[in-house]
């Protein structure tokens, strides 16, 4: 019995140790300026978060109307945004690409296609199985009208950046008063001028209907740029990790069919030995 | 398998003929009746746990090969792909990728184990000369894998690790340029990692057989490191120790689907999510976790092949190990003063790890303001301390210490009191 309890201090000691390791090399990578980074507490935190569902959708829509006009998000799919975990998952359209809102979100950007009659290249609404297209036809194109930067694609931001969410938020939130360019949490000027303000989008309601049927408002709250940023974030924390709602509840269910293993194990491993001196 | 006797009766017509022709139901069930050592601790679990962990990852390997694309403009995205499109994906990929963690952090405990209990002492050079070329393989393995997903610290990591071949004199250039296919870690480069990354674990899988046979050939050592000399020092495989190991597995398990379900990034690196760009050098450039100590060692030296023949060295001394430790007594537990410096030889370890991790140049534990021991200094001393152990300590602590008294039998030890 003492070595059991040895042996599991000593293993957690061990663990421990290499979780220190691992979050010092992460922070080796860390922004080395005076800014404090402001830490948030996310809807998607913890063992059981979530994302807040009215928090993505107003993301989405400053995704829309304000990050687009130079950020892409090439690995999200317009149907995504109807799936399980999606901001505008809907249990009444299983299939996203029945889903109202989808349909109608996609079909408000244009994406090229080549017309097999002609072999022309044309234009047409899209539909929620392409991919979210792109915003400039190509690299230079982007560098040229961002003053020699490319607006980096923000479909895995999130996970791009030591951070996190957190991290995004602040390059957001951190902008000088007197310089637009001057971002004070990454420590430099920055190609991106400050992207948002003050009212700039104007927020509706949000509705959604729950299983029961029931629609459910959450009023708009003001577009400051605090609230956006945050929104936004919410957003693309979901479009860099589309499934954690789904891998947080199955880690639950296998968490504890895993404990519950492991105590009948130890049981048996009791019975077992029960009478071998070791 | 081994010399033990078998038991094995088979019952049945087919179990008969087939017996007669080739005995593998006969293997298995002499596998499973094979004498282990009654006072194994949980320390000899690992061994188990690693044969679950590289199943884990040929498995999930394979799965992730059928919707993995292994082209410079593809890779990247294809790995967004199969976590976000391809049915279970999303529980796959992380499997896999904490899943390399995991194997490297049980052969590490694995491989500490035999250091501490002398398990690598005859007769069983060859099981921890098969467990050396294991180790040597997964790191190529792992490296190899690393580069597969082609983010920002794939790309960097495998030009800054196949750059190294450049330096080895008069032939390095060719060398280098042998190895990538071209003069850059390009599209050749991958599809040749790729192939060989889809190949090693298999040969593993072979050399996991050798090492195993030889273990049983040779008996497995036990937390005192006397043989066992009756039938009462020894307990069938099974059920003593299934049911050990699988409780082991369980807890060990618990942790692997800590990190998968809930911090499946922890273990790497956020760099690698920006994808590869030839043209943009990382600030840092820093290798998985688990090479951190050897890329301590590296950076050690100011010299470039210096730095590599220090880091080979690093494991070439584990090949030689049988040979350098001149002591009889294989468990630490009756040798006091060794026993010392091989926690501080873990805690070397350690630091060389963090090191590894930190910037060579700054301060790892400051004295007062912008003073201290710099990442480097304290590597140098680590370094210094990790060859010292193996070329001076391990000799010559074997003439001169004097071993505590041994118990005669594991029986002894067992019912005697001992720990
Ligand atoms: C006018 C074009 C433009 C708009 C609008 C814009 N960005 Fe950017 N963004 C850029 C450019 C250019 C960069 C690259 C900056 C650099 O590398 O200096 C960038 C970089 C970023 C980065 C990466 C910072 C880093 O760590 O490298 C994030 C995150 C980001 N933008 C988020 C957003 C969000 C969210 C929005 C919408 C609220 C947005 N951007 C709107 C042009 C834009
Ligand atoms: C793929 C990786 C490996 C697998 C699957 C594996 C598997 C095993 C197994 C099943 C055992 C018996 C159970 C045990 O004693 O824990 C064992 C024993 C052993 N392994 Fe490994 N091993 C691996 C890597 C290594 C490495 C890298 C080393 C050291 C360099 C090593 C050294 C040893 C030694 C010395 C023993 C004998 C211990 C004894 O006799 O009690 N192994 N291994």
């Amino acid at each position: 019995m003492r070595n059991v309890f040895k042996t599991a201090i000593i293993g957690t000691l061990a663990l421990a140790g290499v979780g220190v390791g691992g979050l010092m090399a992460a922070n080796a990578a860390g922004g080395s300026s005076d800014y404090k980074m402001k830490h948030m507490h996310w809807h998607f935190d913890g063992w059981r978060g979530t994302y807040d569902r009215a928090a993505m959708q107003r993301g989405y829509q400053v995704y829309r109307e304000v990050c687009a006009s130079c950020h892409q998000l090439k690995y999200v799919a317009f149907r995504h945004l109807g799936d399980k975990g999606g901001p505008y998952y809907d249990d009444h359209y299983p299939n996203p690409n029945d889903n109202p809102y989808v349909k109608a979100f996609a079909a408000d950007w244009t994406v090229e296609e080549v017309d097999l009659d002609t072999g022309d290249i044309i234009e047409r609404p899209a539909i929620p199985a392409d991919m979210f297209p792109p915003i400039y036809p190509n690299a230079a194109a982007a560098a040229a009208s961002n003053g020699g930067a490319v607006p980096p694609d923000l479909s895995v931001m999130v996970k791009a950046r030591t951070g996190g969410a957190d991290y995004v938020y602040n390059v957001l939130t951190s902008y000088d008063k007197d310089d637009n360019y001057m971002n004070k949490a990454m420590g430099i000027k920055i190609a991106m001028a400050n992207p948002l303000s003050d009212g700039l989008v104007e927020y509706a309601d949000t509705e959604y209907t729950d299983k029961d049927g029931k629609v459910h408002i959450i009023k708009a709250p003001e577009a400051t740029v605090d609230q956006m940023a945050k929104d936004v974030t919410e957003f693309l924390a979901w479009a860099a990790d589309p499934k954690m709602e789904q891998r947080k509840s199955l880690g639950l269910a296998t968490m504890l069919y895993l404990l519950i293993l492991t105590i009948l194990l130890w049981f048996s491993y009791k019975a077992v030995w029960r009478n071998v001196e070791h | 398998m081994s010399g033990h006797p078998s038991t094995y009766e088979p019952k049945y017509a087919p179990t008969k003929w087939l017996d007669k022709r080739l005995p593998i139901i006969r293997m298995g069930a002499d596998f499973m009746t094979y004498p282990s050592p009654r006072n194994l601790n949980y320390w000899w679990t690992f061994g188990g746990i690693l044969t679950l962990c590289l199943m884990t990852q040929i498995i999930t390997g394979i799965i992730l090969a059928m919707h993995y694309v292994p082209h410079v403009d593809l890779a990247f995205e294809s790995v967004q792909r199969i976590k976000r499109d391809v049915p279970f994906g999303w529980l796959i990929q992380p499997m896999h990728a904490v899943g390399a963690s995991m194997f490297f952090f049980a052969v590490y405990i694995h491989m500490f184990r035999g250091l501490y209990y002398g398990s690598y002492k005859a007769p069983r050079e060859m099981v921890w000369l098969f467990g050396c070329v294991i180790y040597l393989i997964m790191m190529a393995t792992g490296f190899l894998g690393y580069t597969l997903p082609w983010g920002q610290m794939s790309f960097w990591g495998a030009t800054v690790i196949t750059g190294f071949f450049g330096a080895v004199p008069v032939v390095g250039e060719s060398l280098q340029q042998w190895l990538l296919g071209g003069f850059a870690v390009d599209n050749p480069t991958l599809n040749r990692f790729f192939a060989l990354h889809y190949l090693l674990p298999f040969v593993i899988a072979a050399l996991v057989g050798l090492h195993v046979w030889a273990m049983h050939h040779a008996g497995q050592n036990n937390p005192i490191g006397i043989e066992p000399k009756s039938k009462k020092d020894t307990l069938a495989f099974h059920p003593f120790y299934t049911v050990k190991d699988a409780f082991a597995v369980g807890v060990f398990l618990l942790v692997f689907a800590f990190f998968v379900f809930y911090q499946p990034d922890a273990l790497g690196h956020a760099d690698n999510y920006i994808e590869a760009d030839p043209m943009k050098t990382p600030e840092h450039i820093v290798p998985e976790w688990y090479f951190l100590p050897f890329y301590a060692i590296l950076r050690a030296v100011p010299d470039k092949l210096m730095g590599i023949l220090l880091m080979v060295a690093a494991i070439a001394v584990l090949f030689i190990l049988p040979w350098l430790d001149t002591s009889k007594v294989r468990s630490m537990r009756f040798r006091p003063v060794t026993r010392r410096w091989f926690i501080l030889f873990v805690i070397a370890c350690f630091i060389l790890g963090w090191c590894g991790a930190g910037n060579p140049d700054d301060i790892a534990i400051p004295f007062g303001e912008d003073k201290g021991i710099t990442f480097l200094l304290l590597a140098r001393v680590a370094t210094a301390f990790y060859f010292a152990f193996f070329l001076l300590i391990l000799p010559i602590m074997g003439m001169i210490e004097k071993p505590k008294e041994r118990p005669e039998s594991i029986t002894k030890a067992v019912l005697g009191g001992a720990e």
